[in-house]
């Protein structure tokens, strides 16, 4: 049985009359490493608001370690740990309180279960004593991973944990990720960052509250409709006006110093038409090749459909 | 000579013995953008706000839109934009309240604005929504909102502070289609990111670590300088050896 299953969830707020999470349906496996990923305003966080039990649904159901989110409130509690997006520690309290006091709240205590935080308590234990709200970001995002930990959860519930974090502090907290999984704990993860989909074992592309496709990373690419090319010239502002502007061209979208381009008819021939074009067009220095697509083009594509 | 919009001679902060910007040198060229780079606590807040005239730098010298950071922090702030994820528009003010609202803070006379707003709000397809509260808008509407509206003085350059964080992956080059358009128009991009694609957008990017610049260039010459593929790989490259926390 699946660890978490979503079916028709639906929330709206207030008197809004487009739905903030509109049916959606997905499940995760024991062990899992899942990420819904999707832009802000998608319906990421209250539906890990709704599987935490913090939110009521208005519509379909769903259960968090085989209990439901309404009946069973209380015993998904004990069971998932959560970290908000926004930091939510006790700033007042210093390190090793803000851990006694997760740990004491769920009956336990931090030498109980050591062994699962300890790879990440090393880290800010040289400031135990410092207070919470003195605390670096990377260092505060630790600590909360700590105290969503100490009580050992099933499922582990992380709300957008790299928002505004830079690349290089990304990259050791989807290290620690991976650790976390290897000791058997079930995790949900949200995030606007499309390059982290390829970090997890399957993801949930959402947007505007709707998911768009649950899948593996491998298989959401594999699944691209349309062959995609990468295309560049010495004057990139101008190639993208100029290919926006041609005839063949589907979509064309900026990725880096390339644009992604997919053609209307790819046939043999697109590709040589094109370049032709865009020399007749003044473009020099033109490269062109055909490319595996990335999630984000993937995310792109759907949207366009959805 | 060449005409640059902001100029920084070993500009420096200290904060107590900590050095929060450490001797950062750097000219920006008019209608450049400048991508500026660097990990979580490397200094960039603090060089931007000193850039905007908003705090006094310790030693070093620099000028933006030609005025002195020290000396002449008024005119910098009437001569520049800003714009941040994080502060931008009054939720409870409609779009047209918030485009009269800066509008007439940076002094634009009533019917320049008027024509202004107009045809502002034409550009980005808004006329519909005028009467509508920004609060109301997609993250996309009110990131480019903010966008148009810091810019609507025409300042001779325009600070965005990881201006696309969030948003998702359509608007995020909308959002650059706009900042080609000022650039084109001749206004100066400063701009930070957490999207190494985003650097690759930028006409010379900079990258900060521990208070000091360590490297300085175009996106092809700094992938060339570190031997890497991408501008991920030169950012990890540098950014991993930083010894500061970020706060």
């Amino acid at each position: 049985m699946a660890t978490v299953e979503l079916h028709g969830l639906m929330k709206h707020y207030g008197k809004d009359k487009i739905p903030a999470v509109k049916d959606v349906s997905f499940s995760v496996k024991e062990g899992e490493l899942f990420g819904l990923i999707g832009p802000d305003g998608a319906g990421k966080s209250s539906i890990f608001r709704m599987l935490t039990t913090l939110l009521l649904p208005d519509g379909g159901n769903a259960t968090v370690a085989g209990y439901d989110i309404v009946k069973d409130y209380k015993a998904i509690r004990n069971r998932v740990g959560y970290m908000p997006g926004k930091f939510s520690l006790y700033q007042d309290l210093s390190v090793e309180e803000n851990l006694n006091f997760f740990a004491t709240l769920f009956n336990t205590t931090i030498q109980q279960n050591y062994e699962l935080i300890k790879d990440i308590y090393v880290q800010i234990e040289p400031f135990k004593n410092r207070r919470a709200g003195k605390l670096s970001g990377g260092m505060k995002q630790k600590l909360a991973l700590c105290c969503a930990l100490i009580h050992k959860p099933e499922v582990l519930f992380l709300d957008e944990p790299t928002t505004g974090v830079d690349a290089v502090s990304r990259k050791e907290f989807w290290e620690m990720l991976k650790r976390l999984k290897q000791q058997g704990i079930t995790i949900l993860v949200s995030t606007p960052y499309m390059d982290e989909a390829t970090l997890c074992d399957r993801i949930a592309l959402i947007q505007n509250g709707e998911i768009l496709t649950v899948d593996t990373p491998e298989q959401i690419v594999r699944n691209y409709p349309f062959p995609l090319y990468a295309i560049r010239s010495e004057r990139i502002t101008h190639l993208l006006r100029h290919l926006k502007a041609y005839e063949n061209t589907r979509s064309c979208f900026a990725f880096g110093e390339y644009l992604h381009l997919t053609f209307k008819q790819p046939h043999e021939k697109a590709v040589a038409s094109v370049t032709d074009y865009l020399t007749h067009e003044g473009h020099t220095g033109l490269e062109c090749r055909q490319i595996n697509p990335t999630v984000e083009d993937c995310f792109i594509q759907l949207m366009k459909t959805a | 000579m060449i005409p640059y919009v902001i100029k920084a001679d070993k500009l420096t902060k200290q904060f107590g013995d900590f050095v929060a910007t450490n001797q950062i040198s750097f000219e920006v060229s008019k209608g450049e953008i400048f991508g500026f780079l660097g990990a979580n606590g490397a200094g960039k807040t603090t060089a931007m706000r000193m850039l905007c005239g908003l705090l006094t730098p310790t030693s070093g010298a620099a000028t933006v839109a030609g005025f002195d950071v020290y000396k002449q922090t008024e005119q910098i702030k009437r001569n520049i934009g800003y714009m941040s994820q994080k502060f931008s528009l009054y939720e409870d003010l409609t779009v047209l309240e918030n485009i009269r609202f800066y509008g007439g803070i940076y002094g634009l006379p009533a019917r320049e604005l008027k024509a202004e707003s107009e045809s502002l709000l034409e550009k980005l397809g808004l006329q519909e929504q005028s009467k509508k509260l920004v609060g109301s808008l997609p993250l996309g509407w009110k990131q480019k909102l903010s966008f148009s509206v810091a810019i609507l003085h025409r300042p001779q350059v325009v600070f965005l502070d990881e201006p696309t964080g969030g948003v998702d992956p359509v608007v995020r080059r909308q959002f650059w289609d706009l900042i080609y358009d000022a650039a084109e128009n001749g206004i100066t991009i400063f701009v930070t990111t957490h999207y190494m694609d985003e650097a690759e957008y930028c006409n010379r990017v900079s990258i900060m670590v521990d208070g000091c610049i360590e490297a300085l260039d175009t996106p092809g010459g700094l992938k060339t300088q570190f031997k890497a593929a991408t501008m991920d790989e030169v950012f990890y490259q540098l950014a991993r050896g930083a010894k500061r926390q970020a706060d």
